[in-house]
C-alpha cells in the first residue's frame, strides 16, 4: 500500500503539495517554485537531513519550521498554522523527493548539543506512569503493547498516513500520542523540545531509507 | 470536492478482465462527531459512486458513515472496446466530482 503511489492514500496530500508548491503566496505572490524551482531536483534530499541548524536563528529547525519561515520571510504570507493541512501537504510533497534516499543527518557540532537534549528527553522517565521512551523503544521493541508491536522509534516516514487518524499527520503529532499515552504533559509541536527529540531520533535513523508518505495502521 | 487518484491500465486485449483502483480525498464526517466546541460536527460522506464504461455503468456502490475517509475502491470490468471510463463521486449535499480515464483496447 505505501510502495503503490496510486493506492497510499498519503499521495494525496502530495498532490496537494505540489499544487501549493506552484501556487503563488503572500504580497510577494511567488511561489516556492519562483525560487526552488523544480522540485525534484532542489529538493531532493533535503527532507533526509532535517532538522538542520539555522544559523541566523542560532538553533535547531525542522523542515515544517523551514517552510513557515520561507512563509513569512520570503513569500511574505501568513505563517501555515503548525499541523495545517497547508503545512502536511507541503512537507509531504517535499519529502516525497527524498524518497528511498538514506538519512543523512548533518554532521553538525551545533546539532550535537541539541542531540543531546533529545536523548535526555528520550531516556528520561516522565508522567504518572513515570516511562521513558527508552523503555519501550530500546528495551521493548519488537514487541508488544496491546495488540500494537513497538517498532524501534525511527522516524523515516513523516510526515505519514495512519489509517487510525485517517488523515496525514506529523512526527510531532505521534509524539503526543505517546506522550498522553505515559500521562506525561505533551510537547508543543514545533517547540525547541519537540526539535530536540526529532533531530535525536533521526540520527538514530541515519542510514535508513526515508518513505515519506509513509502508511502506518 | 477534492481530488482522486484513478489507476487503470492503459492497454488491455480484448475479453481482458481489467482492475480499477479509486481513492478518493474526501473526509467521510460521520456527523456522529463531536469537535473541540462540543457540538456535532455536520456530516459530510460521499454517498454514491458510480462508474460507466461508454456509457454502461459497470459498477456501483453506496457508501455509509462507517466508511474510511479517502475511500479506495477496487473493482474489475471486461475491457470490450476502447472507450472512456467515467468516475463519479456524490456526497451527501448533492454535489458531484467527475474524473475520467481512457483504455485502449486492442
Amino acid at each position: 500500500m505505501q510502495k503503490d503511489d496510486l493506492a497510499n492514500p498519503g499521495m494525496l496530500s502530495v498532490l496537494e503539495g505540489e499544487a501549493l508548491w506552484n501556487a503563488p503566496a503572500g504580497q510577494s505572490q511567488k511561489s516556492c517554485a519562483s525560487c526552488h524551482g523544480e522540485a525534484g531536483q532542489s529538493m531532493k534530499g533535503v527532507a533526509a537531513r532535517y532538522p538542520a541548524f539555522d544559523e541566523k536563528k542560532q538553533s535547531a529547525v525542522d523542515l515544517d519550521g523551514r517552510i513557515i519561515q520561507c512563509r513569512i520571510e520570503h513569500q511574505q504570507a501568513p505563517a501555515p498554522q503548525r499541523e495545517s493541512r497547508e503545512l502536511l501537504s507541503l512537507s509531504a510533497f517535499i519529502g516525497k523527493q527524498s524518497r528511498d534516499m538514506p538519512i543523512a543527518p548533518p554532521q553538525d557540532a551545533k546539532l550535537a548539543t541539541i542531540r543531546a537534549q533529545g536523548e535526555k528527553l528520550y531516556t528520561q522517565r516522565m508522567g504518572q506512569l513515570n516511562f521513558s521512551c527508552a523503555q519501550c523503544h530500546d528495551d521493548n521493541a519488537g514487541g508488544h503493547l496491546g495488540a500494537a508491536p513497538i517498532p524501534q522509534a525511527h522516524p523515516t516516514g513523516y510526515p505519514l498516513y495512519r489509517l487510525e487518524w485517517q488523515s496525514l499527520g506529523s512526527l510531532q503529532r505521534r509524539l503526543r500520542n505517546c506522550l498522553s499515552g505515559m500521562r506525561a504533559e505533551p510537547i508543543m509541536a514545533g517547540s525547541a523540545d519537540a526539535i530536540a527529540l526529532e533531530a535525536y531520533l533521526m540520527a538514530r535513523a541515519a542510514g535508513l531509507p526515508l518513505e515519506t508518505p509513509a502508511v502506518r495502521p | 470536492m477534492a481530488r482522486a487518484l484513478i489507476n487503470i491500465p492503459q492497454k488491455a486485449k480484448r475479453g481482458e478482465i481489467i482492475e480499477i483502483k479509486t481513492l478518493m480525498s474526501h473526509p467521510m464526517e460521520t456527523g456522529f462527531r463531536t469537535g473541540l466546541d462540543g457540538q456535532l460536527v455536520p456530516r459530510d460522506i460521499i454517498e454514491k459512486f458510480v462508474c460507466t464504461y461508454n456509457g454502461e455503468v459497470v459498477f456501483s456502490a453506496h457508501l455509509y458513515p462507517a466508511i474510511t475517509a479517502n475511500p479506495f475502491l477496487s473493482f474489475t470490468t471486461i475491457a470490450t472496446e476502447s472507450g472512456t471510463l467515467v468516475f463519479s463521486w456524490t456526497d451527501n449535499k448533492g454535489e458531484t466530482q467527475v474524473q475520467t480515464a481512457s483504455l485502449q483496447v486492442e
